[in-house]
């Protein structure tokens, strides 16, 4: 192994160690054990790196050349700069985190509603350790993963939902990650667990976003268990800055007649890695995947999706699309898994980019592995520029060639961006984007 | 309005138009016609400004200023309106979206101001009738999934929305059935005025029955060799473009 690899390794396990050291009495949590669990597995596995297959075409290095702190500390965001960012109405339940950590004082917690335990991870450890202990880490495998591993090691801070069968929950809940790395870069680890019981239904809208330059190593991790006949509208949407590194890893659980509608827009960050899996669990499940990146500069943004059909009758579909100008890299790897007794599967995927320079790339792999015979798969991958004749066409129409080009990057987008489910979310999301390739493209 | 003169132009290297003389005024509908490969839609496409078209000499002159020297919005701007032979499809951007922006800047560039929205709805729903189409198709991406004769209809459509003093059909009527013509002939018609000017370009004599031109111009080899009246596009129906090629051909082959 390289030796700033076994620096770097050996610096996150010191990190770890202070922060056992300052945990105090929650160290004997029964939690606390698996933490101590997965730094053993960090500390055993191989660091990514591009001679992995799934670590081919991205590069960690931005993550070797800086040693980032935990945030341990109260944050003195202004209210107002937060206000800014928050993507949902004003009054929706809300709730915030500033450089990884939770923020009581900017959350808004009035879930009006009976029949939803929402909270951070920290408190939902200590008030409801029993339910907490049957779902954490349940179905998130940490010892294969190195950064799925550092992330359990580090599991403090992030969401703790759970919606009591029966219950449909009306206005989104949203969840605001704040960045504020004034003085020094800043690593957070947060660890989402979702449980949505039988027959309900939820809409969450995650947005990630930075308040000043400096970098932040943001490795998260979000367990989802969508029980028998749930439903989750599931909006990410990350603008953080060009200096950031983010990993997410999301492992979704569904069981029977269950419904996932997942939509994962990446603007912003240096180098951004989505893990997306899928594990479809009962028959007649529905799981629907929306991704739009957009990067100029030296950004690289990788998704990985992975969907893993093990029981009849299920339908996925997914559509990733990306705008690349620049020097900036895309990844898309999307893997469909088709077990044996996964008959009647329908699957489609589909990746599309649309290249504005000459030094952008994107690698684009879909693979599909297939054991069942009675099955409907299909996969595309397009890599294109924007239609000269359309240009054309509209120019002979009055509009100068900047407005046509325009039109074309958010027509292409459009595709993605029509199928968000909350009409507020969407139409923000839209104004980021418009406003982004206006002005850096 | 549009004086043309000794225009020569040149496309992937090789020369197209050879030295093309027209005059257009007010009011006036012109003809051209010839057979496959003339330079009927190079001239189409070198008067709306079409990169790969390159201009090697001659003048374009509209409404007293250079054409030549203006980028293709910059005509459209002016009131040189192109109907494509071949619409292009422009997947999710909307038609309403897509006019809401081309009258906008039109409108901008004559310095009158936007249309507010119920004016804009107002104005596309009477043009939407001029060329018998539904309304659902504002909600339609632009071109996208639409036949041959809705294609057609829509560049009329266009036309009727911009009011341009110029409209080149560059054969509009390809591929429509009778009915289709019918209606984009009738859209023409009632678009005409003593203040605007349409060249018709076309292979076929069938679309001049319903749209009668002032006159017609015979287009063989770059360039035009024979101009009259109406009667002209009759005398070519019966003999065909050989009575052209055989009549002409040693002389512009000279």
């Amino acid at each position: 192994m390289i030796p700033e690899i076994i620096d770097l390794k050996d610096w996150f396990i010191s990190t770890f160690n202070n922060f056992e050291n300052r945990l105090n009495g929650h160290a004997d949590q029964p939690f606390h054990r698996l933490r101590r669990e997965a730094i053993a597995h960090f500390s055993r596995l191989d660091f990514p790196n591009t001679r992995m297959e799934e670590w081919k075409y991205t590069n960690l290095q931005p993550l070797l050349d800086r040693r980032f702190r935990l945030f341990d500390a109260d944050h003195e965001a202004k209210p107002a700069a937060i206000e800014k960012l928050f993507l949902g109405k004003k009054n929706d339940n809300r709730l915030v985190f500033v450089n990884g950590k939770f923020s009581e004082k900017f959350s808004n917690l009035r879930t009006t509603q009976r029949g939803i335990i929402l909270t951070n991870l920290e408190t939902a450890l200590h008030d409801h350790s029993q339910l907490v202990n049957d779902n954490l880490a349940k179905y998130c495998d940490h010892r294969q993963n190195a950064f799925t591993a550092l992330n359990t090691a580090f599991a403090r801070e992030g969401i703790f939902l759970q919606v009591a069968p029966n219950v449909v929950v009306g206005e989104p809940i949203n969840i605001l990650h704040i960045f504020d790395p004034q003085s020094e870069p800043y690593q957070a680890h947060p660890r989402h667990v979702l449980v949505i019981e039988k027959n309900s239904q939820i809409k969450i809208v995650e947005s990630h976003h930075s308040l000043s330059d400096g970098p932040v190593f943001n490795n998260s991790v979000t367990e989802i268990i969508l029980k028998e006949g749930s439903r989750l509208d599931l909006i990410k949407v990350q603008d953080v800055n060009l200096h950031s590194i983010g990993i997410h890893h999301t492992q979704i659980h569904q069981e029977k007649q269950s419904i996932l509608n997942s939509y994962s827009i990446d603007l912003g960050g240096a180098l951004v890695r989505n893990n997306l899996t899928v594990s479809l669990n009962g028959e007649n499940c529905e799981s629907n995947l929306f991704g739009f990146y957009l990067a100029s500069g030296n950004q690289v943004i990788d998704n990985h999706t992975r969907i893993e059909h093990l029981k009849p009758n299920c339908n996925s579909n997914e559509l990733y699309k990306g705008i690349l100008s620049g020097k900036s890299r895309g990844v898309f790897s999307g893997t469909i898994y088709v077990a044996r007794a996964a008959q009647k599967t329908n699957a489609f995927q589909s990746n599309k980019n649309l290249l504005l320079s000459p030094e952008a790339d994107v690698n684009s792999k879909p693979q599909l592995k297939i054991f069942a015979d009675d099955v409907k798969c299909t996969h595309g991958a397009t890599i294109g520029q924007l239609d000269d004749e359309a240009i054309f066409y509209l120019q002979q129409r009055g509009i100068s060639p900047t407005e046509a080009q325009n039109l074309l990057r958010l027509a292409f987008a459009g595709e993605v961006l029509d199928k968000m489910s909350i009409d507020n979310v969407r139409t923000h999301v839209q104004e980021l984007i418009n406003k982004r390739l206006q002005q850096e493209f | 309005m549009l004086q043309i003169k000794n225009l020569h132009a040149m496309v992937e290297g090789n020369e197209i138009l050879k030295g093309i003389d027209l005059v257009v005024k007010p009011g006036e509908i012109h003809a051209i016609m010839g057979p496959n490969g003339s330079g009927k839609s190079t001239l189409a496409n070198v008067l709306a400004g079409r990169e790969e078209y390159i201009v090697t000499s001659g003048s374009v002159t509209f409404m007293g200023k250079n054409l030549l020297e203006m980028d293709p919005e910059d005509r459209a701007r002016e009131g040189v309106f192109l109907a494509f032979q071949y619409p292009v499809e422009i997947p999710g951007v909307s038609m309403s979206n897509f006019l809401k922006q081309s009258l906008n800047a039109i409108r901008q560039h004559r310095g009158e101001q936007s249309l507010d929205a119920r004016q804009f709805l107002k104005k596309m729903r009477e043009k939407l009738q001029l060329v018998e189409m539904d309304e659902k198709f504002l909600s339609r991406s632009v071109n996208e999934g639409f036949s041959g004769g809705e294609k057609k209809r829509n560049e009329i459509f266009q036309m009727a929305m911009l009011e341009p003093k110029l409209a080149i059909l560059d054969e509009t009527d390809s591929g429509l059935d009778i009915d289709a013509l019918k209606i984009v002939s009738q859209g023409v018609n009632k678009l005409r005025n003593s203040e605007n000017a349409f060249i018709v370009v076309t292979h076929y004599q069938r679309l001049l029955n319903y749209i009668i031109p002032d006159f017609v111009h015979v287009l063989y080899n770059g360039k035009i060799v024979e101009s009259g009246a109406k009667d002209l596009a009759l005398h070519l129906e019966e003999h065909g473009y050989d009575w052209v090629k055989n009549e002409k051909g040693t002389e512009v082959t000279a």
